[in-house]
């Protein structure tokens, strides 16, 4: 009874259906009954990612359109810049870029894809923020450009080294697009958008799909023998190993993109000297943490041992101090390494590689090495 | 040798005083992948009901309770080793650990193997 009320209040993406048939077992994420693994169990699907392809449905995630009122890309790209300290307008056509939407602190109010479609910007946002995410566009926004959530599509991801032959199978060109091309691209004749990019850290892609195709489209790449499903349990364990964050637990609100180890994605541009440094909300705060350093910061961590030590967990200088200096963020376990992994923050004089912190687990210390992420190499088709 | 069950899903194996302790082969399908057993240290008295050991998953960590008042006189080491050997033989080769049984009457409430698998259904 519970279970049955529970569920009739989840939404459903458009390959629900699909996922209960092929064995999905199905929990709430995000407001949605999603799979979080098939009869494979966890490890084999993650393990499947990384040597051949696995197929996930991210369809849960927000599909945003933004487009200038004057119907210039430049615009849209000068008005988003307001929300985000990366260089919009430098994105060149077809191209893709990661992002975050900062507040007036400098805290991070989501994390983003942002893709050049020559006349408009394509944003990919997560699916808990999505709502916040169309309102805030809407607010900051409006004067400038009309923004359109693309309901009407399913979002999948295929992912893996033999991705890039699997849907050649479907879209001859699709081999030939780089690491972060996004565009148009018919798939088995289907309009779908698709870009080289994803959250395993593998080579693969995304591909929009019309809700109306999406099932079809997605069982016959299903249907190929090199790719599996893959619910969202190896979701968290392939983008875990590739040391990407995770929404609303690596960074949230009151982490800023330096603290959460993302100055990467800031572009020189927007940074203190740059053509268009600051204009963005936090920005001071932000800029002052680029120029002087931030007090904290995300770190890899390997546990000693073969304890996972997984989100929440404190963590301590050493062995018998008694106040903490930091928390794991995510951690569990990494298939492919087949070791505890975890990522949480600590005080930037800890932050070295090689730094041995201790976490409580079960009332006992256990030390943790600071370590360099990914933790598996990227393996992307640049 | 009898063969009990608990609502927690562990199964006991009483031989005279000493009872092993496992986990059900419906809770390690439940689980998922074992990476990881957590066993309690030879000679620690165990009250019943209280946390006695962890079994994690790529997903999840999960206590495993004492389902019997006991002080612990052997330990499963095969399964530092060999978590998995949880997922492929959760009812016999994966046993967690042998408790010096206490009290004869706490065994009283079990299920037996029929009375579990109408609990598991």
């Amino acid at each position: 009874m519970l279970a049955t009320d529970k569920n009739s209040t989840l939404k459903q993406t458009p390959l629900h259906a699909l996922h209960v048939a092929r064995g999905g077992k199905m929990v709430p994420f995000a407001g949605y009954d999603m799979p979080v693994q098939y009869a494979t169990g966890v490890l084999k699907e993650h393990l499947h990612t990384r040597t051949a392809a696995g197929l996930f449905d991210v369809s849960h995630m927000g599909q945003i359109v933004l487009r200038a009122k004057s119907g210039k890309v430049e615009d849209a790209a000068l008005a988003l810049e307001k929300l985000v300290p990366m260089d919009i307008l430098a994105l060149a056509p077809s191209r893709q870029r990661y992002a975050q939407f900062t507040n007036e602190s400098g805290g991070i109010l989501d994390d983003l894809m942002v893709a050049n479609f020559g006349d408009h910007l394509f944003l990919v946002v997560n699916a808990a923020c999505k709502a916040e995410d169309e309102a805030h566009l809407r607010k900051h926004l409006s004067d400038s450009c009309i923004i359109e959530p693309l309901t009407d599509r399913a979002l999948i991801a295929l992912q893996g080294p033999k991705a890039a032959d699997v849907l050649a199978e479907f879209c001859p060109e699709a081999p030939d697009m780089k690491f972060m091309d996004a565009g148009p691209h018919q798939v088995n004749g289907i309009a779908c958008f698709v870009s080289r990019s994803g959250y395993t850290g593998e080579d693969g892609y995304e591909i929009s799909i019309p809700n109306d195709q999406a099932e079809a489209l997605t069982s016959a790449l299903l249907d190929h023998p090199d790719v599996l499903p893959i619910g969202l349990g190896a979701r968290d364990s392939l983008r875990l190993e590739a040391g990407m964050c995770l929404y609303g637990h690596d960074i949230d609100t009151t982490t800023t993109p330096v603290e959460g180890n993302l100055i990467w994605s800031i572009q020189k541009s927007r940074r203190t000297g740059g053509a268009r440094a600051g204009g963005f909300f936090g920005s001071e705060a932000i800029l002052a943490q680029l120029d002087g350093g931030a007090s904290r910061q995300r770190v890899g961590l390997k546990p000693e041992g073969r304890a996972p030590v997984r989100e929440g967990v404190l963590l301590f200088a050493d062995a018998t101090s008694t106040d903490s200096i930091g928390k794991v963020t995510s951690g569990g376990f990494g298939p492919s390494i087949s070791a505890p992994i975890a990522m949480g923050y600590v005080p930037t004089s800890h932050a070295k590689d090689g730094t041995t912190v201790f976490a409580e687990l079960r009332g006992q210390r256990m030390p943790m090495t600071v370590a360099p992420m990914p933790f598996v190499p990227n393996n992307y088709k640049r | 040798m009898t063969t009990l069950y608990t609502e927690d899903h562990e199964w006991l194996q009483i031989d005279g005083d000493i009872v092993t302790v496992g986990i059900t082969d419906f809770a390690q399908s439940q689980l998922g992948d074992v990476v990881f057993v957590e066993l309690p240290k030879i000679g620690r008295a165990l009250k019943k009901a209280e946390a006695a050991a962890v079994v994690e998953s790529v997903k999840a960590a999960s206590d495993v309770y004492a389902p019997i008042t006991g002080e612990v006189v052997e330990i499963n080491d095969g399964l530092a080793a060999e978590p998995a050997l949880v997922n492929s033989d959760a009812e016999s080769k994966a046993w967690f650990f042998k408790l010096k049984l206490a009290d004869k009457s706490e065994l009283d409430g079990l299920m037996d193997a029929e009375a579990y698998k109408a609990h598991s259904a």
